[in-house]
């Protein structure tokens, strides 16, 4: 038994998206725009489940499995980027990390 | 009930996902992030989807948040609190926020989403077997692929974390 409709999680995943991707736009600090893409990664993990759910398929949940395989490995990778970089610059600061630029 | 308990745990999600954006401390955003998780977990259980709320929980609330959050102590960001926004960003985050909820409701309530009756379909997600059925037949070769990546970004992250001799003249 669901209690709501499709529309109503796929609604929810769309919101949880939106603030993800609010926080990646709006943060400096690279940890939080490292933990609103998780957030992103979640929801769209969310509308997988939902669709999978309503249609009565199993190839949703088996994503879902291999989204989560993979962001275990691009948490690992990431944070040992932003490790690296805080031993080379001593800043997770977006706005200072700009050798590139100039 | 299960009607109220959904939306509880709907706005308790998003709730938390909200403070994960807002908050000012990177300690605080990685534990709102854990409730968030925690909400999206208990939207998967009234999907009938055991399986993947109990992963969701391990490897994410259990594996990825501690990991954020020993990075968080080990980088110990003093100057986080001084640092606000610069005004464009937050007016073209604000902006995007608005786009895309406005883009996917109407989408959602103009009816184009066809809302098949979930009675009827099979709760297939259940079930233990079906997973593993569906993982040693039809997905068998991206599971390989998957654990290929995982030894990859394994190797990866030996690599990123030794510290190499000669490479500190690069500022």
């Amino acid at each position: 038994m669901t209690p709501a409709t499709l529309n109503d999680y796929v609604l929810i995943s769309a919101v949880l998206f939106a603030i993800g991707f609010f926080g990646v736009l709006l943060r400096r600090n690279t940890l939080v725009i490292f933990m609103s893409l998780e957030l992103m990664l979640v929801a769209s993990t969310l509308a997988l489940v939902a669709f999978s759910r309503f249609n009565g398929t199993m190839d949703g949940n088996v994503f879902v499995f291999f989204i989560l395989t993979v962001a275990a490995a691009e948490v690992a990778v990431g944070l040992a980027i932003i490790v690296a970089l805080f031993r080379k610059r001593h800043t997770v600061q977006v706005d200072e990390l700009n050798t590139l630029k100039n | 009930m299960a009607q109220i308990l959904f939306y509880a745990f709907a706005l308790f999600t998003l709730a938390c996902a909200v403070g994960v954006v807002v908050n000012k401390n990177a300690v605080n955003a990685a534990m709102c992030l854990l409730l968030s998780l925690v909400g999206v977990a208990g939207l998967f259980v009234q999907l009938d989807a055991y399986l993947l709320a109990f992963l969701l929980l391990l490897v994410y609330a259990g594996a990825v948040v501690a990991l954020f959050l020993f990075i968080v102590m080990l980088l110990d960001m003093k100057d986080t609190a001084a640092h606000g926004f610069r005004k464009i960003s937050g007016f073209a985050s604000v902006f995007a926020l608005g786009l895309l909820v406005t883009g996917v409701s109407t989408f959602v309530v103009r009816g184009r989403l066809t809302t098949p009756n979930p009675n009827l379909a099979a709760a297939v997600g259940t079930d233990l077997k079906h997973y593993a059925y569906q993982l040693f037949t039809t997905y068998l070769l991206p599971v390989q692929v998957i654990g290929f990546l995982l030894l990859i970004a394994m190797l990866g992250v030996i690599v990123l974390s030794k510290r190499w001799e000669g490479l500190d003249d690069i500022k």
